[in-house]
């Protein structure tokens, strides 16, 4: 226990400091941590998903609080919870299976999140889930009845998580926890080779003697370039440079050498480029349950010139980056005002700096947003690694990855199951 | 405010009366209205007439709208005999009026929709016929008045003086400007000898009367327009019209169309003039903006070069999108100028200093780069002398050419600069022959002061005046970039004690936002210093916009630093308006769409260098890549609709305006020479 401790605490001033950069990084470490958490986690002989998800919760708490704009820390603290639900219930499916001698009893252990399950029994795990899943073909028409006894299951499930307990006890919760740590190593994994999956559909979007412009840096849009470079379609990428971080001269200097026709211009010349660019493709910081995007600052603008000149605005990202919540006042709640000294020499301007002393107040303020909010009506297409899809959808992604107990995090609602 | 009063002239709508009218007036008798305009009839020469005629005019004035009407009478009756005598006296005090009227009286509102009627100044139906009577009386008239035939010439452009100031209110002025138009037909008939003068070969009247019945046709219908317009304004003042239009009509036709006629014959002067009023076809095709220069035409390219004095290598990765303008590379050249310095017979000393001063980035923005060319060109026309057995006009004109050629070498011109020589070179081309040498360049230094002066520096005044008025307290300002006016309007709107706060958007490469900040918060201004990219993190909190322009086009559109599209954008977006200060001079009749046709292209290698960030480095070492390519644009265009106002020295005006402005201001250039005609005629 005193180990995970000082992991997390460790981990949670690296968040505070902002030591950990780029979302994907942060939601990997994430994992990792939660993994190791679980993995240390004593679990008592009754309830020990609930164990599971209160020792996660707990630590997800101050993750979340030590940078509460970086919401891939939230995104898989929720991930992980919703693992270790869903595989509590499918190992709770299971032993009611074996109990009622329902029908054939699928293994559904690593099916972690996704899939739905055809089978009835996964159906009784399904009406004991998230109200927000989409309901199955099957569970409304051909297992109607079955649904009225999954109804009776579920809520005398805790009745039979006894009885199975009891039934095996020692294998049942070494099971839990092994098929969670399971599952998370398949989440880390996931994260790792999101990139992938989205770069394989860079060639549905991407064609010939195209003029694709960009703002910054974005691991995944350069993947996504790349990819599709690499099945020969020439075209040609304009670069913004993506101030004050200047991100996407590291992102042109990667694309030349690939081989890529790259441009690089001001962020102010976005304006004047765009009326010449066939898509814009552009990486995300997170996507909040509307559609809207908070992204690297900038993007905004380059949203709303896209719009005016009626130019695609696709967003490619990963779905961990897919937040549950959705925006209040995001500019302003989910930013990160960074040092002034990325944009004023503090030594050039010290003499400035002076005549506010006198006034008390100081008359010269730098301001230096992380990022932009872009709202959902600016975007055109989301492309994560299941696909593509309207920002008008992403309601819907959601109820896919987390379960809907787990939106808010710090309140540690009444357990859920 | 003259041209506007001359286009009116021109504008009556009586035009249709003007049958039975002319009667009356050819009459000479005028019959019933106010007795001063009847005298002022072909009768009377008499200044009083003058004088009378001034007073109806001047009540126009306050409003700035002078009755298209009366102006045209004031024509008619002046037409008759006026020419010399009196306009000279008139026109000495002129300057001085000027002066001060440009500085304290330029109402805010000052801008005339009603200007635009100045087109329409050739009265269609009764040309011939009438005109040929007119004539008579014309020369009659003029015989009378005895003039020379130069004199008379001459004057016209001493009218155009006066227009060009821009205070109606004075009576001299509207006198004067009375008095110029006077002179007008008798420069007409006059025309042979005007003719002479210039050098300038006639062409056959016929023609221009068939170019002139279809260009009057076209002026009648707009001036129907526009009498409709002006109608209202004119209520006041239209107690003696009736006579005044009867007498003036068929004068001021025939004057128009006699100036048609005449035109082509007459000197550059009476051409110029007519331009005021309506340029002649082949004229108006010569007002379309020349095609510019297309890098990507290689022949032309390679004559350019040879030409070339600065020495210019292209930049290794050209930006394809931008192959039709200049893409040299930074830096190069300047070490080879100096090093040509003395080898650099033709270019006066002042010209190449201010052309390194552009090659080095040591003088910009808009006002500032014009201001300096002018002044080189003033010192090299003072330092000029005229070569043996050429005349002043042309070779002036040529040594001229070449500096601005050499100008572009250091630097593209800004349209500003452009729209500035062409107005030197008017004047040149309009000096007087009889001028002396040293006369003509006194007059045209004069007129080089004039026009920074008045265009520049009083329109920059002008300008914070009316955006003063648009900050209230507790506003917060967004700026972007470092325009000089709207910086003076922050420092004028501070001094009246407003209380608001400033937010400074900067951007690079330039970063001239910074410097901009540091003079501001010396000034006790509070400020919030932001990067482009942030703009709509911190448009919540603004509640107005002011942007300056490099130039504004004739279709509305804002060609200024690039940005300020996505400037603009941005608070039209967040509904904050937006209000760009510009001076009436940098107004261009080209449009443009988008910013790719026509821009300028920076350093390249500016882009790759953050200055000040020793972290970023990325591209430290792959400049050279044939794959990359560096785009430093250094303008771009606004749509109009994302403007909510253009703040100018005529006032404050929609977008849409433009046009009109652009139109006018041509004109006005023109007729900024006047003046110096005024003075030679005077030293003559």
């Amino acid at each position: 226990m005193p180990d995970t401790q000082t992991i997390v605490n460790d981990f949670v001033i690296k968040l505070k400091r902002r030591k950990v950069e780029g979302s994907q990084a942060t939601a990997k470490q994430t994992a990792e941590l939660l993994r190791s958490v679980i993995s240390q986690q004593r679990v008592p002989h009754t309830n020990q998903a609930g164990a599971l998800i209160e020792a996660v919760k707990a630590v997800g708490e101050q993750l979340i609080a030590a940078n509460p704009v970086e919401l891939a820390v939230g995104n898989i603290v929720r991930r992980v919870l919703h693992i270790i639900r869903e595989e509590n219930v499918s190992l709770a499916t299971n032993a009611i299976g074996r109990l009622n001698v329902s029908a054939g009893s699928d293994d559904e252990d690593d099916d972690e999140r996704g899939d739905f399950p055809v089978l009835s029994a996964a159906a009784v795990a399904a009406a004991s889930r998230s109200t927000l899943r989409p309901p199955s073909l099957h569970a409304l028409l051909e297992d109607m009845p079955d649904l009225g006894a999954a109804h009776h299951t579920s809520s005398s499930g805790g009745d039979s998580e006894g009885k199975s307990k009891s039934a095996d006890k020692s294998s049942r919760s070494r099971k839990l926890k092994h098929d969670v740590i399971e599952a998370v190593n398949e989440l880390i994994e996931d994260i790792d080779t999101c990139h992938e999956q989205i770069a394989e559909q860079a060639v549905e979007h991407i064609h010939h003697n195209e003029v694709i412009l960009t703002l910054g840096s974005s691991r995944t849009v350069m993947e996504f370039l790349c990819a599709a470079k690499e099945k020969q379609r020439s075209f040609r990428v304009f670069v913004a440079e993506g101030g004050p971080r200047y991100q996407g001269h590291s992102l042109a200097k990667e694309l030349v050498a690939r081989g890529l026709q790259t441009t690089v211009i001001t962020d102010s010349a976005v304006f004047a480029m765009i009326s010449r660019v066939n898509m814009v493709i552009v990486g995300a910081h997170a996507i909040m349950a509307n559609g809207g995007v908070v992204a690297p600052v900038g993007l905004n603008m380059v949203a709303l010139a896209a719009k005016k000149h009626a130019v695609p605005f696709v967003v490619v990202a990963g779905s961990l980056k897919l937040c549950p919540l959705y925006p209040h006042n995001p500019e302003v709640l989910l930013n990160d005002l960074r040092s002034p000294s990325e944009l004023l020499d503090f030594g050039e301007f010290s003499d400035c700096m002076d005549f506010g002393c006198a006034g008390g107040a100081p008359l010269l303020h730098v301001v230096n947003p992380a990022f932009d909010y872009v709202p959902p009506n600016l975007v055109s297409l989301f492309i994560t690694d299941t696909g593509g899809h309207p920002p008008s959808y992403m309601y819907r992604l959601i109820a896919d990855y987390y379960s809907a107990d787990d939106f808010v995090v710090q309140k540690r609602p009444a357990s859920g199951n | 405010m003259e041209p506007r009063r001359t286009s009116r002239m021109v504008i009556d709508p009586k035009v249709r009366q003007v049958g039975f009218v002319t009667l009356g007036s050819a009459t000479s008798t005028g019959g019933a209205p106010p007795p001063d305009r009847t005298k002022s009839g072909p009768a009377a020469p008499s200044s009083q007439a003058v004088s009378d005629i001034s007073p109806s005019g001047n009540s126009l004035s306050p409003v700035m709208i002078p009755p298209p009407r009366h102006a045209s009478d004031n024509l008619s009756s002046s037409l008759v005999l006026h020419n010399s005598s009196r306009a000279v006296p008139v026109q000495v005090p002129m300057s001085p009026l000027r002066r001060t009227s440009m500085g304290d009286d330029m109402p805010l509102g000052s801008y005339n929709p009603s200007e635009s009627l100045l087109g329409t100044s050739p009265s269609p139906s009764s040309k011939l016929d009438d005109g040929d009577f007119f004539e008579e009386d014309a020369s009659t008239g003029w015989i009378v008045g005895g003039n020379p035939g130069k004199l008379a010439s001459s004057f016209p452009g001493g009218g155009f003086d006066s227009t060009a100031t821009k205070s109606s209110n004075f009576l001299p002025a509207s006198n004067l400007t009375t008095a110029t138009v006077v002179k007008i037909p008798p420069d007409k008939s006059g025309g042979p000898l005007v003719e002479v003068q210039t050098e300038q070969v006639a062409k056959p009247s016929k023609e221009k009367t068939s170019k002139a019945e279809r260009r009057a046709l076209q002026e009648a219908q707009r001036a129907a327009k526009a009498a409709a317009k002006a109608e209202g304004n004119k209520t006041a003042t239209t107690s003696g019209e009736p006579t005044a239009m009867n007498v003036k009509p068929s004068k001021a036709v025939k004057a128009s169309q006699k100036k048609d006629v005449t035109t082509g014959t007459s000197s550059v002067a009476a051409s110029e003039k007519k331009g005021g009023d309506r340029p002649p076809e082949k004229d108006r095709k010569k007002d379309v903006p020349p095609p510019r220069m297309q890098f990507d035409d290689k022949q032309r390219v390679e004559k350019a070069k040879r030409r070339a004095v600065v020495k210019q290598t292209e930049v290794r990765n050209r930006v394809q999108l931008f192959r039709h303008l200049p893409q040299y590379e930074h830096g190069t050249q300047l070490p080879d100028l100096e090093s040509k310095f003395f080898l650099l017979d033709p270019m006066h000393p002042a010209i190449y200093k201010v052309g390194l001063q552009y090659l080095s980035g040591d003088i910009s923005g808009g006002n500032a780069r014009c201001i300096a060319m002018l002044q080189a060109f003033k010192e090299a026309i003072r330092d000029y002398s005229t070569p043996m057995e050429k005349s002043l006009n042309r070779d002036l004109t040529a040594k001229i050419s070449s500096y601005v050629s050499f100008f572009i070498e250091c630097r593209p011109l800004s349209i500003s600069m452009g729209n500035a020589i062409r107005v030197l070179k008017n004047l040149i081309a309009k000096l007087p022959l009889t001028l002396s040498e040293s006369e003509a360049k006194a007059t045209l230094c004069a007129d080089i002061d004039r026009f920074i002066n008045e265009k520049i520096i009083l329109a920059d005044k002008v300008i914070v005046r009316h955006a003063v008025t648009k900050i209230r307290n507790g506003d917060v300002l967004l700026i972007y970039g470092s325009s000089c006016v709207v910086e003076m309007m922050l420092l004028y709107a501070h001094e009246l004690g407003k209380q608001f706060r400033v937010v400074v958007i900067d951007s690079r490469p330039k970063l001239e936002g910074q410097a901009l900040l540091r003079r501001l918060v010396a000034k006790g201004i509070s400020c919030t210093y932001t990067h482009i990219n942030a703009v709509s993190y911190i448009m919540h909190e603004v509640t107005r916009v002011f942007l300056g322009a490099a130039s504004v086009l004739s279709n509305g559109t804002v060609y200024s630093r690039v940005g300020t599209a996505c400037v603009a954008m941005v608070a039209h977006a967040f509904h904050v308006p937006v209000l760009v200060c510009c001076e009436a001079y940098k107004f261009h009749e080209r449009v443009q769409l988008d910013s790719i046709c026509f821009n300028e292209l920076g350093d390249p290698d500016a882009i790759a260098k953050v200055h000040g960030r020793n972290d970023v480095n990325y591209l430290d070492n792959c400049t050279g890549h044939e794959n990359l390519q560096l785009l430093n644009l250094m303008y771009d265009v606004t749509p109009s609709d994302y403007v909510s106002m253009i703040i100018t020295d005529y006032g404050m005006v929609p977008t849409t305006s433009v046009p009109a402005i652009v139109r006018e201001y041509r004109r006005e250039c023109l007729w900024i020479e006047g003046p110096s005609m005024a003075h030679s005629i005077r030293e003559e």
